[in-house]
């Protein structure tokens, strides 16, 4: 059994959807938890079309259906995890009615993806933005695990939990402490005997405290505490949410380096500009992927004149900064990372090769990689600490509804198209139209509206025009805008930085806004 | 392979503690698959000489084993065969027809001829008969095949009725040549359950009049294609072509011999799709995916197959609008 929680795989991950739907031809049920009736959905045995951002209450009523039908995986909570107790007495408030209402979802579906889940031999739970876009992510996130926890679908071939990244990289930038508390291998900065390990490596101090991540570094702004920033590869003129304010506080900088493969919204508010090479197919190095794939990009055509390698780049400062690196070779720097990192050692580029890419952990030249996570839980004695149930409250999106915003706009990918366009803008892909603001047909006869029509799009941020596209897979009351076309429809002029205090994602995914029908422009 | 432990962490007071992410996680055992299902062998023989392969392997399986190189135009690895272009036969004791060694399944005491008479007239057959009314000329192995099966397709004259049509270009992705195309239906079983699961082209039409196309013939911008890519991955003789690849021939600059390969992984999503470029004096000419992949199986999506424009546009056009 699949069961894919927000997330528009289809079209967003499409390869790895070909593996769900040859699980779907092999007999595989597929349940698909989304807002909207995507075109995962529409292969699903049921879709589940919640309200956006209740997604904890339905978690929640789940859990608490499975517990009353004797369908908990007691031996493995026992054996596994902690906090059930508490968790079971919170649970127990999400009756199947009471989750009907928050989530919009009729209590039979919800009960029956809640037999389906708990009575599979094996199921794979995975999600991606529609989870973690919001200003409550990581208790979305753990209201996902704590199913898993209450089924026994972790750790095991075929079960597991699993979050889509949306990037090449995206994972691969955690793997190597590109977040504020990591280093390298996911080794926590604030750890003395971690920290020290890297110290000793490279001979310098390494600052004991967490960093900030990308919201809490425009909180900084606004303080005045952050005034230089190197963006390396990122547009956040353009991706953040209420970009107003991200614009202003980026213009306010004292001094800002963009490098980037172009002049980005971003790179014009620059006061330097290095221009760099693509890192896919003009340079050397490795990438982790959704399945903790570690796997070798290579360089297949020279960059532009005047581009060069992000490595030699920053071996440039360093030297200019009067720490002579030599020249940048990336295996040299691909083996200090494994000389550092367990969980890489074992990845040497030639065996990388040879394998198609290994799976982390990969601790030594003989290790095969890990295909899934977590088999420690059910090993005879446990091995490690036991996994805890978190106990998560739903709480409704920030931006609230009311008679003045009355609908809720959720955004997201198109198939053709990636993040702020600034890759996908240049090719001709014959899916594209103008951007336009997806309305249910049904809110398109309320409106008066028809299609192809230009209508004022307004929350309590910002106001944009849009061209009107009716989508079946809406419900009434429900909206759909992406930010692949920031020039045409800016989409984050209207979205909240609501920001969710443990992970710094924004609300991307819950805004309230009203449609103006409007005879001039 | 054993559970090797790197920290004492199966004491009470460790595991009952919250976990912490300033601990690290100890090292548990390696993960296994659960074992394949035990398949018998299966021993015939191909050309006089022994050969075992599990049982469920086909005749071409058992033949690339020992080494027999069998012509294959409709067959490939990651699609269902479907058994059409009859190039592939040969001959099995005590069978009336000749069988098709890409979806014959062994079984025991087989008896196999790859290189009789009979099998070297059909199989020259249908070369003839697919090269006298389909153009080859970009169809890698068909050269070869013809070489050594000594096929004459001009032997039918130059009356003999071809598929000849203009090409379709409707779109700046792919062009679709049916002139070229011997309906070895590899485009509609990765369109289909093989791959895509799109369903956007069939084979339409009977007999010479057979073709394939979409729904009632319509251009693929209106038709339900979403510019995967992956018939042009499969197809064979160069019907489908990446637009970037046709222009190039008709300008004369396509030049494969120039051309160099590299692998490395898309830049779009995190699935980590293996991206096969295609590079000619510094330029990328085309995008593909390697078949033997466990990620992609050879298949893609519209940014990964095509969205790679990006890294080629002159700096002076490349300025923010």
């Amino acid at each position: 059994m699949i069961l894919l929680w927000g997330s528009n795989a289809r079209e967003t991950h499409p390869i790895f959807f070909h593996h769900v739907l040859k699980g779907i031809h092999n007999g595989a049920q597929l349940f698909v938890v989304d807002p909207r009736r995507t075109s995962s959905a529409q292969w699903a045995d049921k879709w589940l079309g919640l309200d956006v951002g209740s997604d904890i209450s339905l978690a929640n009523a789940m859990a608490r259906e499975i517990i009353a039908s004797g369908l908990a995986h007691t031996k493995f909570i026992e054996h596994a995890t902690s906090g059930f107790a508490a968790y079971r007495e919170h649970v127990e408030k999400y009756t199947l009615e009471r989750a009907e209402r928050e989530t919009g979802v009729p209590a039979e579906a919800i009960r029956q993806v809640a037999h389906a889940y708990a009575q599979a031999g094996s199921a794979q739970l995975c999600w991606t933005l529609g989870i973690t876009e919001h200003h409550n992510a990581v208790d979305n996130v753990l209201a996902l695990i704590n199913l898993a926890l209450l089924t026994g679908h972790v750790g095991r071939y075929g079960s597991g939990v699993c979050p889509l990244r949306g990037q090449n990289n995206v994972q691969g930038g955690g793997d190597m402490g590109a977040i504020p508390d990591r280093l390298p291998g996911f080794q926590h900065v604030e750890n003395d005997e971690l920290r020290g390990k890297f110290e000793k490596a490279w001979g310098v101090k390494i600052p004991p405290k967490r960093g900030w991540h990308i919201s809490g570094m425009l909180d900084a702004m606004e303080r005045g505490e952050l005034k230089t920033l190197y963006c390396l590869g990122e547009n956040p003129a353009d991706s953040e949410a209420d970009r107003h304010r991200a614009l202003k506080l980026l213009g306010g900088l004292e001094f800002m380096v963009v490098q980037d493969l172009f002049y980005t919204k971003t790179a014009e508010l620059a006061d330097v500009v290095l221009p760099a090479a693509a890192g896919w197919c003009e340079s050397e190095g490795t990438v982790t992927s959704s399945e903790r794939r570690v796997q070798r990009v290579r360089a297949a055509v020279p960059p532009p004149p005047g581009v060069r390698d992000d490595a030699e780049i920053i071996f440039d400062l360093a030297r200019r900064l009067g720490h002579d690196w030599g020249a940048p070779n990336s295996e040299a720097i691909w083996n200090e990372l494994r000389s550092l990192s367990p969980m890489n050692a074992g990845m040497s580029y030639a065996r990388l090769e040879e394998h198609g890419g290994i799976q982390w952990p990969c601790y030594d030249e003989q290790h095969p990689g890990e295909i899934f996570l977590h088999g420690r839980l059910w090993q005879e004695p446990l091995l490690g600490p036991r996994a805890p149930f978190s106990v998560v409250e739903f709480e409704p999106p920030t931006d609230m509804l009311d008679a003045q915003y009355p609908i809720r706009l959720t955004t997201g990918r198109r198939l053709d198209s990636y993040n702020t366009g600034v890759q996908t803008g240049r090719y001709a892909s014959p899916l594209r139209g103008p951007e336009t603001i997806d309305l249910a047909p049904e809110d398109g006869r309320q409106y008066n509206l028809h299609e192809g029509e230009r209508v004022r799009v307004t929350s309590r941020r910002g106001s944009v025009m849009a061209p009107v596209r009716f989508d079946p897979g809406l419900r009434p009351g429900l909206a759909f805008l992406t930010m692949h076309f920031p020039d045409q429809v800016a989409t984050n002029d209207l979205t909240i930085d609501a920001v969710d205090p443990k992970s710094g994602t924004s609300e991307f995914k819950a805004t309230a806004i009203r449609i103006e029908k409007c005879t001039e422009e | 392979m054993s559970t090797k432990e790197t920290t004492p962490a199966t004491s009470k007071a460790a595991q009952e503690a919250a976990p912490t992410p300033l601990i690290p996680i100890p090292r548990g055992p390696v993960p296994q698959a659960p074992p394949e299902r035990e398949r018998r062998t299966v021993e015939i023989t191909i050309d006089g000489q022994p050969v075992s392969v599990p049982e469920g392997s086909t005749i071409l399986e058992a033949a690339r084993k020992l080494g027999v190189d069998t012509p294959t135009l409709c067959f490939l690895e990651s699609l269902t065969p479907v058994n059409v272009c009859r190039v592939c036969v040969v001959e099995m004791e005590g069978s009336r027809t000749l069988v098709p060694a890409c979806s014959r399944k062994v079984e025991p005491k087989m008896a196999i001829k790859t290189d009789s008479e009979r099998v070297r007239l059909s199989r020259r057959m249908v070369l003839e008969f697919l090269a006298s009314s389909v153009d080859v000329s970009t169809a890698p192995q068909f050269a070869g095949y013809m070489e050594r099966y000594g096929a004459q397709p001009q032997r039918f004259g130059p009356t003999a009725a071809t598929v000849k049509q203009p090409v379709k270009i409707d779109n700046d992705l792919y062009v679709r040549d049916y002139s070229k195309c011997i309906l070895c239906y590899k485009c509609v079983e990765a369109c289909g359950v093989d791959a895509q699961n799109t369903f956007a082209i069939a084979v339409s039409g009977r007999g010479f009049s057979a073709s394939i196309a979409t729904e009632f013939q319509v251009p693929l911008p209106e038709s339900a294609c979403v510019y995967c890519g992956n018939c042009i991955g499969v197809c064979p003789t160069g019907a489908l072509m990446f637009k970037s690849e046709y222009d190039m021939r008709q300008a004369g600059t396509w030049d494969e011999r120039a051309q160099s390969q590299t692998t490395t992984i898309c830049p779009y999503c995190g699935v980590g799709c293996n991206l096969t470029v295609h590079e000619q004096e510094g330029q990328i000419v085309k995008v593909t995916s390697p078949l033997d992949h466990s990620v992609t199986h050879g298949n893609l999506c519209i940014k990964g197959r095509f969205g790679w424009q990006f890294v080629q546009i002159e700096p002076a056009e490349s300025k923010t609008e």
